[in-house]
């Protein structure tokens, strides 16, 4: 589903200035840097770091939206929600695979995540309340995904870019799916509208917290910035996505949950008002409603898996013990 | 022969029920997989299953003529007017378990929509040969997971015998005859299920030599399902299922 703005990765490199010249080169030159091309051990961390967040966000992300599936309240709604959460997993598995690229297991990373040493998208660590919240998700939570991930289509490092193609398609569907929800929602019975205009408030700020901390507060968005892993700072994403989204909600006849939201003639953009930090810093660091659960799901399922991982790998070891004694024989 | 429209809409309901029920266990697995590659394979079976009874409940809406929706099928019946057999609704248990249910499912499934690809029934026709290729998938899917289990790690082996005992009761009522499989098949619209046991008992046989497993003798079938007898987890399924249904009566999704 998405990428948060970028948060504690250490982009410093130890390598000479001619190397790390030649490298800026070739970026600048808009060449893609591939995974065997020599790259600085800070620009490697940086992409492990972020693709990894990446995969976890859409592996945690299940989680919220799985909630659902056995409530959808049509055939139809839990077909469409079976499919997009299986979507997620499968953005999830060609992220790993792309961060593998860069010299990291999947499973180190799955331990990474579950020691509580690698992050995910904030915003999973908010509860799904009711069905409005798939609606919700869709529209703003997948809506703010593209605005991230569209730029990283673009990205220097080609795996991470070519894995994003693919990922923004679905997700244009997933936000078209989201909104079609809440339309569905906010053209029906009061009690229906209620419930969409309730989880747009709820949505709304954690969505406007995806694109990260505000660009002055953000340390290692220049350096992404000079190696194109990154395009766009987190607040002129952010502000593209307030104003493609407005207007989208006051179709829909819902108010969004900010006084200070407002048409500026002079920008050509909507202000808005501030986004509550102590909340943001406080999810992020493990505070947040959901955290200790989404991680102790999926602790859970790594735990409870581990007999059948264990079993495929026997299984495939036996296999080939016995293959190879069948090739044996017959020479 | 004719059929009746009351024992085909049952057979349809039947039908349609096994495949939501089973349906919506295997998606309770959804984001709680062993692995990632299971996170994606059970959604998908599962998204089969329920594009499987979307398609079996807008048919018996449309044959029982009384304006009846899929979704006023799916969810708006009582526990005892769903018709599903036992097996489909027996909770997940373990990873083990939950494949060796899907497994038997697709055994008797596969060549229950290949018979039914030649159906007299058009619309059935046309719903099983879309089905029986998705259904050729599960079968080896599942099987290949019995295989693994059965014949990986210790522990494994015992898991997977254990779902074997757990679910024996409940593989004979898939077979089970009676006056609505009887006139259906009669009728040339579906096999009957008794015709597709030998089939079944080869595919299982083939996987259960290879998985180190053997079938038990069951003393005690169970039976019920198609009568709308169901187990007691059966309520609780139904309750989350509806929910939403049930608490807003006469809204649109």
């Amino acid at each position: 589903m998405y990428s948060q703005g970028l948060i504690g990765a250490k982009t410093d490199s130890a390598e000479d200035q001619a190397f790390l010249d030649a490298f800026q080169k070739r970026i600048d030159a808009e060449e893609k840097i591939e995974p065997n091309d020599p790259m600085p051990e800070g620009y490697r961390r940086t992409l492990v770091r972020q693709i990894g967040q990446h995969a976890h966000s859409e592996i945690v992300g299940m989680l919220p939206e799985g909630n659902w599936i056995t409530r959808a309240p049509s055939l139809r709604r839990k077909a469409a929600l079976l499919a997009k959460v299986q979507d997620e997993g499968g953005h999830g598995l060609y992220l790993y695979s792309a961060a593998e690229t860069l010299g990291v297991s999947r499973e180190e990373m799955t331990e990474e995540l579950l020691a509580g040493k690698a992050k995910y998208s904030s915003i999973f660590n908010y509860p799904t309340l009711t069905w409005a919240d798939i609606g919700a998700i869709g529209w703003l939570v997948d809506g703010a995904a593209i605005m991230n991930q569209i730029p990283l289509c673009r990205c220097s490092y080609g795996p991470y870019a070519r894995a994003m193609i693919r990922v923004c398609k679905e997700e244009s569907f997933h936000q078209r799916q989201g909104y079609e929800i809440m339309m569905t929602l906010a053209n029906g019975t009061p009690e229906q509208k209620e419930m969409a205009q309730d989880a747009l408030n709820r949505w709304w700020w954690p969505s406007l917290m995806m694109f990260g901390p505000h660009d002055s507060d953000s340390q290692h968005g220049d350096q992404s910035m000079r190696w194109k892993i990154k395009r766009f700072t987190n607040d002129e994403l952010r502000q593209q996505f307030v104003d493609s989204t407005v207007p989208q909600g006051e179709f829909l006849g819902l108010t969004f949950p900010d006084p200070n939201l407002k048409w500026n003639e002079e920008r050509g953009h909507y202000d808005f008002g501030e986004i509550d930090w102590d909340e943001f810093w406080r999810v992020v660091k493990g505070g947040g409603p959901m955290n200790k659960e989404r991680l102790a799901a999926r602790q859970k399922a790594w735990d409870e898996g581990a007999w059948v991982r264990e079993a495929a790998l026997a299984h495939a070891e036996k296999r080939k013990a016995r293959a190879e004694a069948a090739k044996m024989a017959a020479e | 022969m004719e059929v009746s429209r009351d024992h085909l809409v049952t057979f349809l309901l039947r039908l349609a029920d096994d495949h939501l029920i089973l349906g919506h266990r295997l998606s309770e697995w959804c984001g709680h997989a062993p692995m990632l590659e299971e996170d994606l394979a059970m959604p998908n079976i599962a998204l089969d299953l329920i594009g499987q009874a979307r398609a079996l409940y807008q048919y018996a809406g449309e044959v029982e003529g009384k304006g009846r929706s899929e979704d006023d099928l799916a969810y708006l019946r009582r526990e005892r007017e769903y018709l599903n057999c036992l097996m489909v609704e027996r909770p997940n248990g373990d990873f083990a378990h939950t494949m060796l249910r899907q497994f038997y499912f697709s055994a008797f499934m596969h060549p229950f929509w290949e018979k039914a690809s030649a159906s007299t029934d058009e619309t059935l026709a046309g719903i099983a040969a879309k089905a029986v290729k998705e259904v050729s998938y599960h079968v080896r899917h599942c099987g290949e997971w019995v295989i693994r289990l059965g014949d990986g790690t210790e522990e494994s082996a015992a898991r997977m015998k254990a779902a074997v005992e757990a679910l024996a009761p409940y593989v004979d009522e898939l077979f089970e005859t009676d006056a609505v499989s009887e006139a259906v098949s009669k009728a040339g619209i579906a096999p009957a299920p008794a015709s597709l046991r030998s089939s079944f008992d080869s595919t299982v046989q083939r996987v259960f030599a290879e998985a180190f497993l053997d079938m038990p003798e069951t003393a005690w079938p169970q039976t019920g399902g198609r009568q709308g007898r169901h187990g007691e987890a059966m309520g609780y399924l139904l309750a989350e299922l509806q929910h939403i249904q049930r608490t807003y009566p006469g809204a649109v999704w």
